[in-house]
């Protein structure tokens, strides 16, 4: 009862036409920004907040308009990733995997609208969450240490191979080369620079939005170049779009599991979106066995991840709130708002500033019903933005993802790694290694480097420190099985059929 | 639609081109360069002093405020040293950060005599915590039960090994007469609320940081701090006690600065640092500080840089016996 009272107070700070207004434009901009890829969630709230500022938005109007950009780049992700086989951000990537697919099969209305229904399940349940456990959740933060973080990001590893190619060596290489990428730039541990050849543009490591861009759509670039614009990948038809009830209907349990996942792992400080939909495919992936044709565009595979890294982004929302601890990079820059706007997160923010707390609540259930609105009937508009011919739309793609790179640091240098990553993506697809473990290897390389190396601190180099938990120990053996496992079920049941573009 | 939406794109696109184009103009606007993205504490310091020179009139123009990350601040000094040796009109955020990584050689061979430091007017006090359950209740505990057998106690902090939350807790405990201080166990994480969290979820015995980032903490009950290290008492804070009453005559604090480039003339350097006492005494400051957790700590001009010389200097000796350092 409360807590409607509650939700009541946040209605009627968060409701009124104006920050309607500013809800549906922070809806639609955050839409494209997660769609173009180079310019993730993280870098549009970054670019927005000046704006918000400028505009001398109040704190609740600046709020609401930079939890709508948050959604809206949640929801935008996927768009390109589906249509243009390009992650919009980090964590639309494994969208790409059966989303993708199904668009080259003509179904590229049916994923849209899909991946849409899924994103909103996933952020309405996971601000549910946040109504009823942020601060029961709260505490699960305490119980996370070094060894349990790692044993985390080691199940994230283990549950790697075969994913998005029929062979695992290439998988596991592709791995490495990542985790290679990752230990460029300042440790973290001992505070010397490693591997940056006393470069100072090397010293915060590669940004994964660099790596992304490069791997995707620089390296499709390549692509185009090389066979003269024809049978280029890129240029998805879409004909009309409705609702497919019954995928919607089919995925329904898999929509509920990956927002349960993607919940989770949002609410660990540091894990983010990225491993919530990576650990919700996963999941999905081995409910279904083999036989259920992940990797080759089936439903289940696009809801999974959409549904996961939404409810991902609303379980980040947890920590970052209550212990004033953000749970991904997108956060840390809400937090940074929040905290430029005077308002400390932590632990006694839900009693002395209920009105900032709950008008955010309402204002991220208002921005979900518009996202919905907008992404399942108003699809088309996204789509057209995207749906011009392909020798138009990759160096278009090309010069905003470019110009969103740049504005990272304002470095020229940046732009050289982008070449050539885009070097490397063209080589690693030519020799059918899979792009998307490299990425992951990069994003969570580093975290799992430190939580190892702060659990040996801490142990005097024990290493029976790493599974002195409960927690700790459940995740070691959720990893090793999701590490042996395929080896064994894979003689007999059929191998998935790789994605070939 | 798509006509609306490149129509919309290309009205922003002029706005935002002719917007340049006014900043570049007035040349004589003062910048401030944050070396960092915004909303960090590099951040805060050029928009608040920024906003203030202007509103107590001691610029005419609004000061622009530019964010530079990169390498921990290194970028921008990097810029400062090697573009903008004796740009009169620009000014760069600065912090205790700064001048330990100076110190410790992680600007890429840049010393701290490459620029001059023009003053501090403000600052994050440091203090050491322990969890609301912790069995130790005054920093002389926490010193004992380290030299009883040092690897009894590990701390948290938000900065890197040899960063400066690492260097607080040794302060004090060579002060307090142990040595040794390689065998004191430190894990960096990120941020002081991440740092917080490990000590009280039991992962940490102790956590050392800045005032700001346990106040909510405190508020709650998670936390007792056991020690602030400043000269005095902060006020607001009355019944925090001080290391230096405790016996361990440490003071270390987060201040929040500007150096400006090496070349720039001993008139404008004055120049500076008066215009900086003058937000110091304003009353827009007193609030910002207050609003911010953070202490009065007022030191401009020569005195200030020989303040930033003796720091850099112990920081790098500690840094060598750390072992951080060759």
């Amino acid at each position: 009862m409360e807590t409607l009272a509650n939700l009541a107070l946040g209605f009627s700070v968060a409701l009124s036409p104006y920050t309607l207004m500013l809800a549906v434009i922070g809806c639609f901009i955050g839409t494209i920004i997660g769609a173009l890829p180079g310019l993730g969630p993280s870098n549009g709230v970054a670019i927005l907040i000046p704006i918000s500022f400028a505009l001398g938005l109040d704190a609740t109007a600046a709020l609401v308009l930079m939890t709508a950009v948050y959604y809206g780049a949640m929801y935008g992700g996927r768009i390109s990733s589906i249509l243009l086989n390009i992650p919009g951000d980090e964590p639309a990537l494994m969208t790409t995997l059966d989303g993708y697919p199904m668009a080259k099969r003509g179904e590229a209305g049916n994923a849209l609208v899909l991946s849409g229904a899924a994103s909103f399940v996933g952020a309405f349940l996971a601000t549910i969450g946040l109504i009823l456990l942020a601060p029961v959740l709260a505490r699960v933060a305490f119980l996370f240490g070094p060894a349990e973080y790692f044993a985390l990001y080691l199940l994230a590893f283990c549950t790697l191979g075969g994913m998005a190619s029929n062979n695992q060596a290439k998988s596991a290489i592709s791995a490495c080369i990542g985790l290679g990428i990752a230990m460029i730039g300042v440790d973290s541990t001992s505070g010397l620079p490693r591997m940056t050849g006393g470069n100072l543009h090397l010293y915060d490591g590669v940004d994964f939005l660099v790596a992304i861009v490069g791997l995707f759509a620089i390296a499709e670039l390549f692509f185009f170049i090389e066979s003269h614009g024809k049978g280029s990948s890129i240029g998805v038809v879409l004909d009309k779009v409705t609702i497919p009830w019954k995928y919607i209907r089919q995925t329904v349990p898999t929509m509920l599991r990956a927002s349960g996942v993607g919940f989770v792992a949002g609410v660990l400080p540091g894990a983010g979106a990225s491993l919530g939909s990576f650990l919700a495919y996963m999941t999905e992936k081995s409910i279904a066995g083999e036989k259920g044709g992940f990797g080759t565009g089936v439903p289940k595979g696009v809801a999974a991840p959409e549904a996961g890294n939404n409810a991902a982004a609303g379980g980040a929302l947890v920590p970052m709130l209550t212990l004033g601890v953000p749970g991904s990079g997108t956060t840390a820059v809400l937090l940074a708002l929040l905290m430029t706007l005077n308002i400390t997160p932590g632990p006694t923010l839900f009693r002395d500033n209920p009105d900032v707390v709950w008008g955010l609540i309402a204002s991220l259930l208002i921005a979900n019903v518009v996202l919905l609105i907008m992404n399942v009937p108003m699809v088309k508009i996204f789509v057209k933005i995207l749906s011009v011919p392909a020798w138009i739309l990759l160096p278009g793609v090309t010069m905003v993802s470019t110009t969103g790179i740049f504005a990272l640091t304002g470095s020229y240098f940046d732009l050289l790694m982008l070449v050539g990553f885009g070097v490397l993506g063209y080589f690693l697809r030519k020799l059918d290694v899979p792009t998307v473990p490299v990425i992951l290897g990069i994003l969570l390389g580093g975290n799992m480097e430190d939580a190892l190396r702060r659990a040996m601190t801490l142990s005097d180099g024990d290493p029976s420190y790493l599974f002195s938990s409960p927690i700790a120990i459940g995740l070691w053996i959720a990893a090793i099985a999701g590490f042996v496992a395929p080896m064994f079920l894979r003689g007999l049941l059929k191998k998935p059929q790789a994605v070939s573009d | 639609m798509t006509r609306t939406l490149l129509k919309a794109l290309m009205t922003s696109a002029v706005v935002a081109v002719s917007a340049t184009g006014a900043t570049t103009l007035s040349a004589s606007a003062a910048e401030c360069i944050a070396p960092a993205n915004p909303g960090g504490g590099w951040d805060f310091t050029c928009r608040q002093i920024g906003k203030i020179l202007f509103d107590i009139g001691a610029v005419d123009k609004p000061v622009q405020v530019t964010n530079m990350p990169g390498a921990g601040g290194g970028l921008a000094y990097n810029t400062v040293v090697s573009e903008r040796g004796s740009d009169e009109d620009l000014i760069v955020a600065a912090s205790s950060a700064t001048t330990t990584r100076l110190a410790q050689n992680a600007y890429a061979g840049m010393t701290a005599d490459q620029v001059r430091f023009v003053g501090a007017i403000g600052a994050d006090p440091g203090v050491i915590v322990v969890a609301a359950d912790s069995p130790y209740q005054s920093l002389g505990d926490l010193v004992e039960a380290i030299k009883a057998d040092p690897g009894s106690v590990a701390f948290a902090g938000g900065s890197a090994v040899g960063g400066f939350d690492h260097l607080k807790p040794l302060m004090v405990l060579k002060e307090g007469g142990f040595t040794d201080i390689t065998k004191v166990k430190y894990i960096g994480v990120d941020g002081g609320a991440d740092a917080i969290t490990q000590t009280v979820g039991g992962f940490t015995q102790a956590m050392t940081g800045d005032m700001s980032e346990v106040v909510s903490f405190l508020a709650n009950g998670d936390i007792r701090v056991i020690a602030v290290l400043t000269d005095q008492r902060v006020p607001g804070f009355d019944d925090i006690p001080t290391a230096k009453e405790q016996g361990y005559d440490v003071v270390a604090v987060n201040w929040r600065g500007l150096y400006v480039p090496k070349d720039i003339s001993d008139a404008k350097f004055e120049e500076w640092a008066g215009k900086l006492q003058q937000v110091a005494d304003s009353d827009a400051w007193a609030q910002a500080m207050k609003d911010n957790g953070l202490a009065p700590f007022t030191r401009v001009g020569g005195d200030f840089q020989s303040y930033v010389d003796g720091l850099v200097t112990e920081i790098n000796t500690m840094s060598k016996e750390l072992g951080v350092l060759q």
